[in-house]
């Protein structure tokens, strides 16, 4: 097997603290079969910001997640780590957003934990120590250390979402993006994410239908509906407003 | 609820676990071309290679009659040389007719057949002790080292990480038509053939579109870690010297035997 030849990967912009670190403007979405699924979606997030992204299903949350990382693109301006959403900037977007899928089973595509942990650093082309250095690393961050050589389909809901919060902790990205994390964990499951999250010094954009998740760990909580942004706050207020929460679906935690 | 009927693997830590998995696959397929190159009816060849299978699975401390007892599950399958029996010219030993069909068995027919039976036989055992001594992310591992296709390997990781999960949607989806398939008493239920059928076809599209759909998720999980195409792994098991003589031996006895066959056969 020759050896991979690495390149000197482009060191992220570094990004100092109550920087605006995501920042999209106007974005529209809308899939092959005409249906609009984003409308008009205007957001900014600063460094070290906690934000909860709640609303009915179909609202449109996963659908603007993909948008963070390039998956999707729709019409409007997207910027991420001061940088433009384009072609050239996707690997380096990519690496700044770790984007965790609502299911593990989906996120966890490797036989082993090890290479599933190990894909995005080799992928990012770093050399062979720093990618065992990293996985080892973020491991132990999601407090499943010495999981390396288990399988992947042999672990519970539970272990399958930390490590898929590992698999992107590898590639030390500056926003993590999480798709219902606690969706399906029983109460202890749910209650160590929820610890997990809560010590994770990353800014963080967390889509769920767990209010009470909301209420404890994100100061600030954004609601969308049909495809929009329909309140944008401080968590301790807009989950008080009954109201507001009927009239989207959603339920006072 | 899980299946793991995939997982073969017995943990143990003989001297034939600890061989690299590449070795392992090398001797394997080494194995299996030496009994379909063993000549037909050379019982004393074939029972010396059924010792080396017995001997290989004590050293690998799973009991001497593991592979045995695993083994017979795939000799259906040898069923397919059947034809052998009656496609010899040979010696006659039974005439059956079929309608205006004749069925001619002979001894040399006969022979090959029991030959090829013996060689699958032989063949599936060495395969059987590969997957219960070498862990399948290994093995994965090997066929990458010994150059298979880039494109195959990943095709064989993905199906053997998403094998499992199919069959545990194979089994809900056949849990879910069970506990509705409900019986009146004093009625006859069941449905029509018909209908039964139409209710399994679509039990199969809806497995093509979930699998369908989760390639995309998985594709996009890829793309947002930086997939762009190729797949890269560290290559965690390098060929050491003691791994070239151990082919290099193999390599030597199975030569050995197959000159002692053809010369004294």
């Amino acid at each position: 097997m020759p050896p991979i030849v690495h390149k000197t990967p482009t060191e992220p912009p570094s990004l100092a603290e109550n920087k605006t670190v995501i920042n999209i403007k106007d974005l529209g979405f809308s899939y092959p079969d005409g249906h609009i699924a984003l409308k008009d979606i205007s957001l900014s997030i600063k460094t070290g910001e906690k934000i909860a992204l709640v609303g009915p299903n179909g609202a449109g949350k996963s659908t603007l997640m993909l948008h963070l990382n390039g998956i999707f693109s729709g019409e409007g301006e997207l910027e991420i780590g001061l940088l433009p959403l384009n072609k050239e900037n996707l690997p380096v977007i990519r690496s700044l957003v770790g984007l965790v899928f609502q299911n593990p089973d989906d996120q966890l595509f490797s036989p082993t934990v090890f290479e599933d942990v190990a894909f995005g650093p080799l992928h990012m082309g770093l050399a062979e120590e720093e990618v065992i250095a990293r996985v080892e690393e973020a491991l132990a961050l999601v407090d499943m250390r010495g999981f390396d050589d288990r399988l992947s389909h042999h672990l519970s809901t539970g272990q399958k979402k930390r490590i898929a919060i590992a698999t992107v902790l590898s590639m030390r990205p500056q926003i993590l993006v999480l798709d219902e994390p606690s969706a399906g964990l029983d109460p202890r499951a749910r209650r160590g994410l929820i610890n997990l999250l809560r010590e994770l010094p990353l800014t963080m954009l967390v889509s769920t239908h767990d209010l009470r998740m909301a209420k404890e760990l994100f100061p600030r909580v954004i609601i969308m509906d049909e495809g929009k942004i329909v309140a944008d706050g401080k968590t301790s207020i807009l989950l008080k407003d009954e109201a507001l929460l009927e009239k989207h679906g959603l339920e006072k935690p | 609820m899980h299946s793991n009927i995939f997982d073969r693997y017995l943990h143990s830590d003989s001297s034939i676990h600890r061989l690299a998995p590449q070795v392992k696959v090398v001797i394997a397929i080494l194995f299996i071309f030496s009994n379909a190159l063993l000549p037909d009816g050379d019982w004393l060849s074939f029972g010396i290679s059924w010792a080396v299978i017995l001997l290989l699975n004590l050293l690998s401390r799973l009991g001497w009659a593991y592979t045995l007892k695993r083994s017979l599950i795939a000799l259906p399958f040898a069923l397919a040389a059947i034809t052998a029996l009656f496609s010899l010219p040979g010696k006659t030993l039974a005439i059956w007719h079929l309608g205006s069909l004749e069925l001619i068995l002979t001894d040399a027919g006969l022979m090959r057949f029991l030959s090829i039976i013996v060689r699958s036989w032989l063949s599936v055992q060495i395969a059987i002790l590969l997957v219960a001594t070498t862990k399948f992310p290994d093995l994965i591992h090997a066929l990458e080292h010994l150059r298979l296709p880039k494109m195959l390997v990943t095709v064989i990781a993905f199906l053997y990480r998403y094998m499992s999960v199919l069959t545990d949607e194979v089994i809900r989806l056949m849990r879910a038509r069970q506990a509705r398939s409900a019986v009146l008493p004093g009625q006859r239920g069941g449905g029509s053939l018909i209908w039964r059928a139409r209710t399994a076809g679509n039990m199969v599209g809806q497995l093509f579109l979930r699998s369908y759909e989760r390639s995309d998720r998985i594709y996009h999980a890829m793309l947002s870690r930086g997939y762009s195409g190729h797949l890269r792994t560290l290559n965690q098991h390098e060929m050491q010297i003691n791994d070239w003589l151990i082919i290099a031996l193999a390599f030597l006895l199975i030569a050995a035997l197959q000159l002692f066959a053809h010369t004294t056969g």
